[in-house]
């Protein structure tokens, strides 16, 4: 299955962040086509996760413009929550909630049509190695497994854009080369693949964005 | 809409499952008003004159109980952020979660009502205008608490202040709730109160959703 039409690129140009008084980045552009791939490098506090909430549209940029395509992002919000799967720090597993729960409920909030949603929950699941444990409750999950289940969201409803702050954490091996096999899967279908990452996660003609190019030296005030 | 029902349907789950704060609601408001009659005094006279105004406020204070887990568990694993970027408006979302919080609060204390109200020798002709009342009035103190909840989200002692906040606000639904049952009870037409408490629920069911995903957005940032 691919994405079709293919999808515009989703570009930002000049983007500027402040959190809590302080610069974080300026100036910033970018921009991913479909089959692309971007890396946000960059050492802790350098803003790679405030720029991946800022394309997900949970932060409203200080300066600049974030375009699908021609369209400004700003302007359709809910367009673009649609065409994007963020997968943040926490990984929004509910202790009570089996796994399959816990995924279905995701995918269905994302892409309503129940019969579709069903059907990829199992493949997502089994992608992911969470086959065994779907009926297991969130609570007796491990952090990797967790973090799997979070994951599998990606799969379970379909989105063009996938926008990833540090996946890898708690991972094992395993599930990291699955993930990497995963990302080419997804951008061999015309996908876009954003994430923030300090393990090396292979991904080949990836393009990479060093965010301390951006960051602002703060004045001295004497 | 499925949406809208799914968000119901996970809230109601969670609900059942961890049990706790629909039980903790009903207890806390069966306690406080069974305290009445030992502080007061067990003088029908009295009880009777004051048992609305009991009724209404053990009310207030046992929704307001449950109102800062509204988003704050959504808020700490995560769950939060992908609602926000759920595609539909966050109003709605919001808006199921505060069915999902009536249902679970606000209903089983209308259910609770009726049988303190026997306690309080409450005069038989306030019974039918209570529920009314209550069936209306809750509905409200879900709605305007969910503005509270979203506003003190990530504060620390969120649930005292989450009392400042929203206390005032729940004054209009005690007066006009309290009223229409009294009106009742004296014989008088209760259906202007009733009509004032209707008007403040359609008021709230628009905008505190509304609100509400304002604040929620405000929290994310």
């Amino acid at each position: 299955m691919s994405f079709t039409p293919s999808p515009p690129p989703f570009s930002g140009s000049q983007l500027g962040c402040i959190r809590g008084g302080r610069v974080v980045f300026a100036g910033l552009s970018f921009q991913v086509t479909p089959g692309d791939a971007l890396v946000l490098l960059g050492p802790n506090g350098s803003g790679k996760s405030s720029l991946l909430r800022v394309m997900a549209g949970l932060l409203k940029p200080a300066t600049g413009r974030l375009a699908w395509g021609e369209q400004a992002v700003a302007e359709e919000p809910e367009l673009h929550a649609a065409r994007t799967h963020y997968v943040g720090h926490h990984d929004a597993v509910k202790p009570v909630l089996s796994v399959a729960e816990n995924l279905r409920f995701w995918a269905r909030l994302h892409e309503p049509h129940a019969g579709r949603a069903a059907e990829s929950v199992e493949t997502a699941l089994d992608r992911f190695g969470l086959a065994h444990l779907k009926d297991i409750p969130g609570k007796m999950l491990s952090a990797g497994q967790k973090r799997r289940t979070n994951l599998a969201r990606l799969l379970a409803a379909p989105s063009p854009l996938w926008l990833l702050d540090e996946p890898t954490t708690a991972l094992d091996k395993r599930s990291i080369a699955e993930l990497e096999r995963v990302f080419a899967e997804h951008r061999g279908q015309g996908g876009m693949v954003v994430l923030s990452t300090h393990m090396d996660v292979a991904l080949p003609g990836a393009k990479t964005l060093h965010l301390d190019e951006f960051s602002v030296e703060e004045e001295d005030e004497t | 809409m499925i949406r809208f029902l799914e968000v119901v349907r996970r809230d109601l789950r969670l609900a059942l499952r961890q049990g706790s704060d629909s039980i903790m609601v009903v207890t806390f408001f069966v306690l406080t008003v069974v305290l009445f009659p030992f502080g007061i005094g067990p003088e029908s006279g009295i009880l009777e004159r004051v048992s609305a105004g009991i009724l209404w406020v053990t009310a207030l204070l046992a929704s307001l109980l449950s109102l800062d887990r509204l988003f704050q568990a959504d808020y700490e694993d995560g769950s939060l952020e992908l609602l926000v970027l759920t595609p539909t408006s966050l109003g709605i979302v919001v808006a199921a979660k505060v069915v999902a919080h009536w249902l679970t609060t606000g209903l089983p204390l209308l259910l609770a009502a009726p049988i303190l109200a026997v306690l309080l020798h409450m005069n038989a002709d306030g019974f039918g205008v209570l529920m009314l009342t209550m069936l209306i009035g809750t509905p409200i103190l879900s709605l305007v608490g969910a503005i509270g909840a979203a506003l003190v989200l990530g504060a620390r002692r969120g649930g005292v202040l989450l009392s400042l906040l929203i206390l005032p606000l729940y004054v209009p639904v005690l007066i006009f709730g309290v009223g229409a049952i009294d009106a009742a009870v004296q014989a008088r037409s209760a259906e202007p109160h009733l009509l004032i408490l209707a008007g403040l629920l359609a008021a709230a069911l628009p905008l505190a959703p509304w609100a509400a995903a304002a604040a929620l957005r405000q929290a994310l940032e």
